[in-house]
This record gives C-alpha cells, sequence and structure tokens, in this order.
C-alpha cells in the first residue's frame, strides 16, 4: 500500500520532464547486468550471421572436403579441430550462424503475421469468432511440435522453406494467445471508446490503438520465441529432416558428429555450445525486456 | 500541558530519493495533537498528506524514503529510536490506520470476522475465542449484524467493507486513529453513514482522530482543528473558527474560492492559477508564490510560522507587514 | 432559443446475466434545450453513465427513442451515426485512461480531425490542433508531449480539446472533474463554463457532486436505480426537494461553511439490487417515509410547472412538512 501510494506520488511528478517511451525502456534494460550480457551476444551473433558469408566462401571454406586432414584436434590452425571430412569446424559454426539465426527470425516474422494477427481480431471483436480462433489454436497446440514439423516436411519436402514455414505455423498459437491476453484489458480502455466516437473505424482503432499498447508481452514472447525456434530448426536438422546436408546448420553438424561422438567430442560439443550461448542470449534478452518494459513485475 | 499530548512531531524531513531526483515529499513539519481532539489534514495530490502519515507509524518505505526528524512522540513515547519490536505492538493497538480504498484493504482469503478477531489476538492477552467474541460485538457496534461475521470479503459491498475496516481499526480501542481519505471512494449517502459512525464511536472511546482529506466539507463535519497542507508543509494551522472563518494564508482562501457555492450558484469559480510544483523541484522560499497573487520579493525567501492567536498559526511572510490582508472576509 | 436539441424518450437498458436482468436504465425520458446544461445526477450504479453512452449509442439502448435535432439516433445505419457524433461528442471522467498512452497530445487533439478528414495536409491539421490547444488552455509546448508527462488537469483540457475538434453542438460531460484536484477542479468548469457561453454548447454533465451539478446546470435530473426520481431547474431543486432521496442526497453534502450546521438525514443502508426489481419504487427499502402506497412503481408528476417528481406520497408529505412546519411556529 505504502509503496503504491510512493509511486503514485512519483509518478506525479514525472510530469515536466520530457522522455519518450523507448528511452524509458532502455534506462531499465541498462540496471539488469545479465540482460546487458546477452544483448552484447545478440549483437555479436547478429553481426557473425551477416557478415560471415563475406569472410568464407561457401564452397572452398565450408563444404570442399580435405580427407587427408580429417578428425584433427583443436589447434591454432584449427581452433574447433575438423570433421570427419577434414572440414574446420570453427568456420562452419560461424558459417552456420546465419542459418540457425535466418531461420528463427523467419519462422518467428511468420508466426507473428498469423498468430498476431488473428490474437488481436480474437481480442479486439470477442464472443463467436474469439471463440472459434481460441478453439482452432488449442487444437493445433494439442499436436506435439516436432510431430507437426515431422509431418509438414514430409508433406512438403525437405528445404529451409519449408523449414521456416513449419516452425512458423506451429508456434503461431502461442503469438496468438499472448496477443489476446495482451489485447482484452486495452480493449476495456476508456481511450478506445474516445476513438470510436471521434470517428476513427475498428481496423484504425485496432492497429493505432490497440496494438501498440499491447505490443509489450509480444515483444518478449518474440525475443524468446527466435531461442525456441533455433532450438525446433536444430531439433528437426538433427532427425535429418531440417537444413539440407551439406550447410552447416548447428543441428545438422550435432547429428553429423553424433556418430563419433566416443572418440572426437570437439564435434558435437562446439555446435552444442552454439546453440546453447544463442538460445540462452535471447531468453536472457527476452526476460529483460519483460522486467523493462513492465517495470511493476520487478517490485 | 506535555503529557496531555497524543502526538508531537517537531521539524518532519522525509525525501524520497528515487534516479528521477530528490522528491521532497514533507518538509519541516511540526504538529502537536492533544488528547481526545482530532485534526484534519488537508490538501491537494502530493502534499505529503499520506507520506506525513506514513512516518508517523514509521512506515516510510527506505529506500527510497529518508525520514528526519528532531521529535516524533507518540503518547509521550519517542518512536524514532524505538525497536521494530516494540513499533509493532503500538501499530494496530495504540494507532491504527483506515486507508482510502477499502477494496484493496481486506484480506479476501479471510473471513471479516477473523480478521478483526486477529488484530485483537495480536495485540491483547485474549484466548482466541474472546477474540472471536469480541470481534463479532465490534461488527454490530458498525452496524453490521454479527452473523455476517462468517462471510468473506467480497460479500459485502463498498460501504459495509469499509465499515469492516473501521471495525478492525477500533477493534483494540486505539488512542489514536488516522484515516486517509476513508470516505473518498465512498458515495454521499454512504459517506454521511461513514462520518456518523467515526463521530459517535471517537465519542464513545473518545479516540484522537487524523482525518486526512482533500474534503473542506468534511473537515467542518468531523474535526476540532485544521491544518492545510502544500508541498510538504502546513501552511496555516489552527481551529475550525481560525481557518474557515479567519483564513490567513492565500492558499486556503484559493482552497475556498475554488469550491462550488451551493447558495450562490451564479457565482464564477475563481481558481488558483497554475499547478501544483514538482517535488523534486520546489521554488526557494514559500513553495506557493509562483501561484499566489498576492506574492512578493520577501515570498522567496525562507518562511517562518506567524501566529495569528495561540490557537492560530500561518507561515507567510507578508503577515509580518502590518496592515497585509487577503480579500477573503472575515466572518465572527 | 426554445426548441429542443436532444429528446429521450422512454430510454431504456438492460443486461441480461446469468442472476437476471440488470435494469440499468428504466424508462427515462427527458429533453434538453439549446445551449442548456442539463445535470444528470446519482450515485454509483444509478445508470447515469449509462444513460451518457446511450445517447451517443456507444451501447445499443434496450428500447426507447433519442431524437437529436429530431432525427432518431437509435435508427441510424453505422455511417450516419459517424456523420451524427460530430455533433455529439464524450468527455470522460478518467483523464488518465481516455488518453492513448502511446500518443503524443496533438496526435490525440488531431485524431478526430483525421478520421473525419475535416482539415487535410499536415500544416492545416497543425494549424487547427494548434488553436484547440489555445482554446483549452494548453500550451504550446506540450505539443509533442506524451499524456504521462502531464497532470490531471491538462489531461482533462487534451481531452476537451479532442471533443471540440469535431465542433459539436453537444456533449455529454461524464463526470469530468472527479479526478481532479479542487483547484483544479475549478479551472475545468469555469474553462466549460466560457466555451458554453463562445459555442453555444448544450451538455449533459453526469456527476455524482452535487455542488457541481449545482453550480453548473440550468436543469437537474436526480436518478437512482435506473429511474429518474426527481427533475427540477437547478435553483427549484435545491430550494424545494420533493424526493426523499433527493433530500437525503442533499442533506448529505459536506459544506465547508461552519454557519450552515444543517440537520442531516441519513439514509439507511446501501443502494438495492438492479436485478429484476420488484413492481415498486426503487427507493422503498430505503425511505424513511415508505408505506403500502409505495408498493407500485410511481411515475413522474408535475408538482408545479418544470418541476417533476416521481413518488406516491409527494402531496402527502409536503402536507406533513407544513404541520411540522406549523406546529414548531406555534411553539415559537
Amino acid at each position: 500500500m505504502a509503496r503504491k501510494k510512493k509511486k503514485a506520488e512519483v509518478s506525479g511528478q514525472k510530469q515536466y520532464k520530457k522522455r519518450s517511451i523507448a528511452a524509458e525502456v532502455w534506462r531499465n534494460y541498462k540496471k539488469n547486468p545479465s540482460a546487458m550480457i546477452a544483448l552484447v551476444l545478440v549483437v555479436i551473433i547478429v553481426f557473425v550471421a551477416i557478415f560471415a558469408q563475406f569472410f568464407y566462401d561457401f564452397k572452398k571454406d565450408i563444404v570442399k572436403q580435405h580427407i587427408k586432414e580429417k578428425f584433427q584436434k583443436p589447434s591454432a590452425e584449427h581452433w574447433f579441430g575438423t570433421d570427419n571430412y577434414g572440414r574446420d569446424v570453427f568456420t562452419r559454426v560461424i558459417y552456420g550462424t546465419k542459418y540457425s539465426l535466418s531461420v528463427g527470425v523467419v519462422a518467428v516474422a511468420i508466426s507473428c503475421i498469423v498468430g498476431v494477427t488473428l490474437g488481436l481480431i480474437a481480442g479486439y471483436y470477442g464472443g463467436f469468432i474469439e471463440d472459434l480462433i481460441l478453439r482452432f489454436c488449442e487444437v493445433f497446440t494439442g499436436i506435439p511440435s516436432i510431430l507437426m514439423g515431422v509431418a509438414l516436411m514430409t508433406a512438403f519436402g525437405q528445404s529451409i522453406g519449408v523449414l521456416m514455414l513449419a516452425i512458423g505455423l506451429v508456434y503461431a498459437p502461442m503469438y496468438c494467445r499472448t496477443t489476446r491476453a495482451a489485447v482484452l484489458p486495452v480493449r476495456d480502455q476508456e481511450y478506445i471508446e474516445a476513438a470510436r466516437v471521434a470517428g476513427v473505424g475498428d481496423l484504425g482503432i485496432m492497429f493505432n490503438h490497440v496494438l501498440p499498447n499491447a505490443l509489450s508481452p509480444i515483444i518478449v514472447q518474440v525475443t524468446m520465441g527466435v531461442a525456441s525456434a533455433i532450438l525446433c530448426a536444430s531439433g528437426l536438422s538433427f532427425l535429418g529432416l531440417g537444413v539440407p546436408i551439406p550447410m552447416p546448420e548447428w543441428g545438422a553438424m550435432l547429428s553429423e558428429g553424433r556418430e563419433f561422438m566416443r572418440d572426437y567430442m570437439y564435434l558435437t560439443i562446439f555446435p552444442g555450445l552454439a546453440i546453447m550461448i544463442t538460445v540462452l542470449s535471447f531468453n536472457l534478452m527476452g526476460d529483460g525486456l519483460r522486467d523493462a518494459l513492465d517495470p511493476k513485475l520487478k517490485q | 500541558m506535555e503529557n496531555n499530548r497524543i502526538l508531537d512531531i517537531e521539524n518532519l524531513v522525509v525525501r524520497f530519493e528515487t534516479d528521477d531526483g530528490i522528491v521532497r515529499a514533507v518538509n519541516g513539519l511540526s504538529l502537536q495533537l492533544e488528547k481526545g481532539h482530532s485534526i484534519g489534514l488537508v490538501g491537494e495530490t502530493g502534499a505529503g498528506k499520506t507520506t506525513t502519515a506514513l512516518s508517523i507509524l514509521r512506515l516510510v518505505p527506505d529506500p527510497p524514503g529518508v525520514v528526519e526528524c528532531e521529535k516524533l512522540s507518540l503518547d509521550g513515547r519517542d518512536i524514532i529510536s524505538m525497536p521494530i519490536k516494540e513499533l509493532e505492538q503500538i501499530r494496530g493497538k495504540d494507532v491504527s490506520m483506515i486507508f482510502q480504498d477499502p477494496m484493496t484493504a481486506l484480506n479476501p482469503v479471510f473471513t471479516v470476522g477473523e480478521q478483526i478477531a486477529e488484530s485483537i489476538f495480536l495485540h491483547e492477552d485474549v484466548s482466541r475465542a474472546e477474540a472471536t467474541r469480541r470481534a463479532i460485538d465490534m461488527l454490530e457496534l458498525v452496524g453490521i449484524p454479527g452473523e455476517r461475521a462468517n462471510e468473506y470479503p467480497h460479500q459485502f459491498s463498498g460501504g459495509m467493507k469499509q465499515r469492516v475496516v473501521i471495525a478492525i481499526a477500533l477493534a483494540c480501542h486505539p488512542k489514536l486513529l488516522i484515516a486517509d481519505e476513508p470516505t473518498t471512494a465512498l458515495d454521499v449517502t454512504i459517506q454521511a453513514q461513514m462520518l456518523d459512525l467515526i463521530r459517535s464511536l471517537r465519542e464513545k472511546y473518545s479516540t484522537s482522530l487524523i482525518m486526512i482529506t482533500h474534503d473542506l466539507g468534511i473537515v467542518a463535519e468531523i474535526c476540532d482543528e485544521v491544518a492545510v497542507m502544500y508541498a510538504g508543509s502546513i501552511i496555516e494551522k489552527g481551529t475550525l473558527e481560525d481557518v474557515f472563518n479567519r483564513t490567513k494564508h492565500p492558499y486556503t482562501e484559493g482552497l475556498f474560492n475554488s469550491i462550488p457555492n451551493l447558495n450562490d450558484r451564479k457565482a464564477m469559480l475563481t481558481p488558483i492559477q497554475g499547478f501544483t510544483p514538482d517535488p523534486t523541484d520546489l521554488p526557494s522560499g514559500c513553495a506557493f508564490w509562483p501561484r499566489c497573487p498576492y506574492a512578493c520579493e520577501v515570498c522567496k525567501k525562507e518562511q517562518k510560522d506567524i501566529r495569528i492567536s495561540d490557537t492560530h498559526y500561518v507561515r507567510c511572510s507578508r503577515y509580518e507587514e502590518k496592515d497585509f490582508r487577503i480579500n477573503r472576509k472575515e466572518i465572527s | 432559443m426554445d426548441e429542443n436539441l436532444l429528446e429521450v424518450k422512454n430510454l431504456k437498458k438492460f443486461f441480461k446475466t446469468k442472476r437476471g436482468t440488470v435494469h440499468a436504465v428504466d424508462d427515462i425520458s427527458f429533453s434538453i434545450k439549446k445551449g442548456k446544461t442539463l445535470g444528470l445526477v446519482g450515485e454509483s450504479g444509478c445508470g447515469k453513465t449509462t444513460t451518457g453512452r446511450a445517447i451517443l449509442r456507444l451501447t445499443e439502448p434496450t428500447g426507447g427513442q433519442i431524437l437529436f435535432n429530431g432525427r432518431d439516433i437509435c435508427r441510424l445505419s453505422k455511417g450516419g451515426l459517424k456523420k451524427a457524433r460530430r455533433d455529439m461528442q464524450l468527455i470522460f471522467q478518467d483523464p488518465y485512461s481516455s488518453l492513448d498512452p502511446r500518443k503524443t497530445v496533438s496526435q490525440i487533439i488531431a485524431e478526430p480531425i483525421i478520421a473525419n478528414h475535416l482539415s487535410r495536409g499536415k500544416d492545416k491539421i497543425d494549424e487547427r490542433v494548434n488553436s484547440l490547444m489555445s482554446t483549452v488552455g494548453l500550451a504550446p509546448r506540450l505539443f509533442n508531449t506524451y499524456p504521462h508527462e502531464l497532470d490531471g488537469g491538462r489531461r482533462q483540457r487534451v481531452g476537451i480539446a479532442r471533443a471540440l475538434a469535431m465542433e459539436p453542438q453537444f456533449i455529454v460531460c461524464d463526470e469530468p472533474v472527479s479526478a481532479l484536484d479542487v483547484s483544479i477542479q475549478a479551472q475545468i468548469l469555469n474553462l466549460l463554463k466560457t466555451l458554453q457561453a463562445e459555442m453555444g454548447l448544450t451538455f449533459i454533465f453526469i456527476t455524482h457532486d452535487l455542488s457541481v451539478v449545482n453550480h453548473f446546470s440550468d436543469e437537474i435530473a436526480v436518478m437512482y436505480l435506473g429511474k429518474i426520481v426527481e427533475m427540477a431547474p437547478s435553483e427549484e431543486l435545491f430550494a424545494n426537494p420533493r424526493h426523499p432521496y433527493t433530500q437525503a442526497l442533499l442533506s448529505a453534502i459536506p459544506v465547508p461553511d461552519l454557519s450552515a450546521k444543517r440537520e442531516r438525514i441519513i439514509i439507511k443502508g446501501e443502494i438495492t439490487s438492479p436485478i429484476d426489481p420488484p413492481d415498486e419504487c426503487r427507493f422503498y427499502k430505503r425511505c424513511n417515509y415508505a408505506c403500502e402506497a409505495c408498493r407500485k412503481t410511481p411515475e413522474l408528476e408535475e408538482v408545479c410547472p418544470g418541476h417533476l417528481v416521481a413518488c406516491n406520497r409527494w402531496e402527502e408529505l409536503e402536507n406533513t412538512d407544513t404541520v411540522v412546519q406549523d406546529q414548531e411556529e406555534e411553539a415559537k
């Protein structure tokens, strides 16, 4: 009670200081050290994903086999050693960032477009439409995501595009439900009614007023969603259903290295570490964002 | 004289050290209350009324709150240096508080009877059964049938909940009751019932009362004395007649002029100009001078309390001039 | 000047719930003349807000007619409604939740202008927003600020500017000042009065605060549980309240005036359930004068020209009052 009162008083005073919402979020985010480390890592990962292709040639450095140099232990020359075809594991892990990350990002974009739109419609209109969309989501989430991925991959064939689509569709219901939950409290705010009185149409209200105010949980979900999509893509690749060989996708590398795990552990450790660090960074960043966007949660 | 005081605050300063700067919530507030008297603490949002009340029970959250005080004694006992164990005995027993919102002041998972009995059981040396019996008595005293003691808060309406809150607050017959806007969330007719209830219970137990409110009408109904707060300071205090009929401070005058007059509906309101100051950046001297129609150079300097009569004090340097008057007429 | 701008006939709004039908607004009729203000007064749950929203068709009325400039609002198509709402606007109670926190002040005020294509081109729109801001007394430097940077009074000014953007003839003010401090409240009331005089606006002023409504309205309708119990010109209503509920409500206002110590009428209990109310006076269970005659829903009857009251016993009660007065005079 006391705390609440104080908060109210403090926010009452802030009125004269100009500060945009983004700046406020950034200020809160900075206070969280693990989230800051995660952010730095994410920036590095994104940087690597974008620029690795300019430093390495796909044909020469990534897929070309050097049978003579196979199974070399990590050394100054080959930091992570070489695999069963004599390819440099370090180069492949670095280059693979591009695949893992693009699968994650595009899959999440697909989930977002489908899920957020449906969730917005469900939350805003309510009633029968809401019930229909929610039931549909429930059915979808009832199917295990790997199984769903397997089914889609076998139906449409194995390619990176289908992998993205499959993962995107699998996660769409999650975004739908998050969005709907975020829309519900916003829908009952008076400024929505005010917009209606001002003569703004349903679409205008949905995208101009409802969505921006329901955005914070969606942003958090997106950040964490990238992590789970990467994990799911690696899982599918590990099963041999993801990115086709010989592309250096981390899951596929794990799968290849698995046969030689007993003698050459590093073949699985490094791609595994890459997955772990990426997923962890995105998750920590999501956590940090959630706290920064909604400071009430922390206290 | 000293022993007759239930509350004695000398030079209370409370500030909150936040990332946005230092919020000066209470600035050098002194307040004395005689036993059995009631005082109204009046002011607008952010004037520091609630913070003052919380400091009396040392409930200001720390950090970010910093409380400094020359003297803070309750019924002759020093509160500042009191160990927390002893303080907990005083909270709820010697001093209790009624909060503004009855909806959140009750725990939804206990029956109202249990909640009243808990307060008695904690503070007095009685058995559970005895505490429960007295809880039912308390309920009936505030006008709720005793058999409803076994119901949960959600089964009560807003006014009924506030009655329960009052019952809890008065269960241990406190010497001092602090009511923080107890009727703001209620309808007018229910508010009338509540004020009536507080008044009659106060007479019965001769409890001292601090009534925190923004409504001068409520003060007129229920208090003997008034202290008007602005930006963390008491700018005028005195008996009801002093403040209402012989108003001295320009801010108090402004408050009266802002209230629509029931008897003269055509009169245009004369609101106070401008806005309440930012407590992280208070004006120098009298915090009211930027909005004050009588402001001059003296007002930008440190202000002193000026004695008008034995009971009536005003913090406005302009009264050092002999013939300074505000426009509001005195009513004798 | 004598034409009715708005006429509400037998307006009903029922909500179906699991426990029965809530009679939020139950068969009320009134009319407002151009340029005048009707005050709609009542406690929480009396249906005053629902009435205001039904007039703008923000909730679909269950029955009745709403004639605005002679046209029935209830029968308009979606496009027709959008056009009609240019002339009918709403000012909200809560200046915190009625402004989109992600939009700047200028974006909020510009929204109705853009949605209705009233001005075209960024320069024209900005110019219009600036002139609206100066009309309601907002400094131009606030053009790009966000609502959370403003205090309650300034936010409410933004809300008023938004309502004025379409140059409406008629505005429903839903408790526009009850969330504000007294001194700010007076500023906003004065602003609304000035705007009314300058633009010839017609207001419905919804509030629970009788002193505010007295100050503001030409005519007052008192609502209780979905019904209008009394309706009269403001002066007449305050001078001669006829309905027992109105009398109690008037006596319950705390007045910041020590000379006005009045007899308080405390009514027992709390507002009863609006779910499937029986055929009796809605005030029956709380009324101090209730008797057998009250067990039938009273109709609004004219007591004297312009003064309507819905009470089965008003004639009797008027006589008993005079009887009491006579006795007092004799005693003297």
